[in-house]
């Protein structure tokens, strides 16, 4: 092989990627880098390349997901793993039985890479003291979706060439959203302003320990951002009533093609999917010029697949 | 550290290979050149361009990044971790004469990946090895077809091409 001769090469060294928030800025950079070489694998005749070459990779999917599970199941394909859908609806054993054994049982089939989303926040922290496999979160209760927040990182950096002195606005269900968490670690770290936008009774409780501006008017902010994030409202995790009706959310945190006569002429228009059309945005937005709402599933699958390589990569050099 | 090519010899090496490269290829044939990251890249695109030159007409150039075809990935005796970085071809490879251009042919194996790279990208009418520097030391069975310079080096020595858009001075010198 040819030499290398870069001053000190970064080496990636966790085999488990939990979060965001416990990663620096170089970590993330460095994913979002290791992406971009996984980008034409994706557009060119033989969709696929061999790294994880009689590897296993398991989705264990204790919450509902097409795109996210999709995703993983593609991108684990492209790098020539085999993977296995687990599917398992919380029981009635404790969360914590349920997980170690369900994680020993993978450890006897051989699993290399397990790719987990579960209700409660920690759950693959728990597995990744417990199985010598490698570990990639999911989407854990309210805490993170990493790699979600590097997708929507990703797609804003090539678009825009930086993060860096970025304004974006994260608008919605902020409390009931690991996304949001997620996209502030990543986008925060890179230097980017974020500002979490929604009603009152949305905001998380401890927002003011997180390094983001709070804003509780989209309107107040919507000429000021380069980027604007559209969480889902979540119904099936909304308890009480968090607003009076859905017409008057979206009347006030709905991006309407009124609001956007307001902002920037360039800015990036997210949602992490799927839309509820005509509450969070209105069809013409979403469908717009400035929406990249499909670039970022695309670049979702890049993403992935670069994060199922270093975990790998990982293990590889430790064990 | 001796210096076994110095930046003129590195040039005229390029123009030899340019003209043999030319008199072996059948002129109606459709010919690119491939680097292989990140010495091949630079070397490509400067035999590209004297290609061109010399065919009077455009001959291609692309990238080739091959660490997800390497044969090292899960073996952790691999020295450093290979970082991933992006192919970049933008023609259709498919029915053409790709001269696959590397720095030195050691071990064989970066060209073996490359040939798996590459034939995911579409069907070469054929891929023809050129390299700048060859040394003994093949670890599989792949020769060259155009070689510049046929270095004597001995095992463990390491051939180190050094280049003005990577690192300030065209040498090619042995550690």
């Amino acid at each position: 092989m040819a030499s290398t001769r870069k001053n000190k090469p970064f080496i990636w060294h966790r085999k488990h990627l939990l979060g965001l928030r416990e990663l620096n800025a170089e970590e993330i950079t460095y994913i979002l880098d290791t992406a971009k070489g996984f980008e034409q694998i994706s557009t060119r005749s033989v969709k696929k390349a061999p790294p994880l070459r009689g590897k296993v990779v398991v989705n264990l999917f204790f919450e509902d997901s097409t795109r996210t599970r999709n995703s993983f199941t593609l991108a684990a394909s492209r790098l020539s793993a085999d993977v296995i859908e687990f599917t398992e609806k919380a029981s009635s054993v404790s969360k914590g039985e349920t997980l170690l054994d369900t994680a020993r049982n993978l450890e006897a089939m051989g699993v290399d890479i397990v790719v987990i989303r579960h209700s409660a926040a920690g759950a693959p922290k728990f597995l990744s003291r417990n199985i010598n496999a490698c570990v990639v979160n999911a989407g854990d209760g309210y805490c993170e979706h990493p790699t979600q927040g590097l997708l929507d990182t990703y797609t804003i950096r090539k678009i825009k060439g930086t993060l860096e002195g970025l304004k974006i606005a994260i608008v919605g269900d902020i409390a009931h959203s690991r996304v949001a968490r997620s996209d502030m670690w990543a986008m925060t770290k890179l230097g980017a302003e974020v500002t979490f936008v929604g009603p009152p009774t949305l905001m998380p409780t401890e927002v003011r320990q997180l390094p983001v501006k709070v804003s509780y008017s989209l309107d107040e902010v919507i000429d000021k951002v380069d980027v604007v994030n559209m969480l889902r409202i979540q119904f099936e995790r909304l308890g009480g009533n968090p607003f009076p009706s859905i017409r008057e959310y979206s009347h006030y945190f709905g991006l309407t093609v009124e609001r956007m006569k307001r902002a920037k002429s360039d800015i990036l228009v997210m949602h992490p999917g799927p839309i509820n059309r005509g509450l969070e945005m209105e069809s013409e937005v979403a469908d717009g010029s400035n929406s990249v709402i499909l670039q970022q599933v695309t670049n979702g699958l890049a993403v992935r697949m670069a994060v199922l390589f270093l975990v790998n990569q990982a293990a590889a050099q430790t064990s | 550290m001796k210096v076994i090519l110095d930046s003129r010899q590195i040039e005229k090496t390029l123009k030899d290979l340019a003209g043999r490269i030319i008199a072996e290829t059948p002129r109606q044939a459709d010919i690119a050149a491939i680097g292989i990251r990140s010495r091949g890249e630079i070397l490509a695109q400067r035999l590209s361009s004297r290609l061109s030159k010399m065919l009077g007409k455009d001959v291609p150039c692309g990238t080739l990044d091959i660490t997800l075809y390497r044969d090292d990935l899960n073996s952790p005796q691999s020295a450093a971790q290979p970082q991933v970085r992006t192919t970049e071809i933008g023609f259709d490879i498919d029915d053409k004469i790709i001269i696959l251009v590397d720095d030195v042919l050691y071990t064989g194996r970066s060209t073996r990946a490359a040939m798996d790279a590459l034939i995911d990208l579409g069907r070469p009418r054929a891929i023809r090895l050129a390299v700048l520097v060859e040394r003994a030391g093949r670890e599989f069975p792949i020769q060259a077809d155009y070689v510049g310079y046929k270095a004597d080096v001995e095992p463990g020595k390491l051939v180190q091409v050094n280049l003005v858009e990577s690192d300030g001075k065209d040498e090619v010198v042995v550690d």
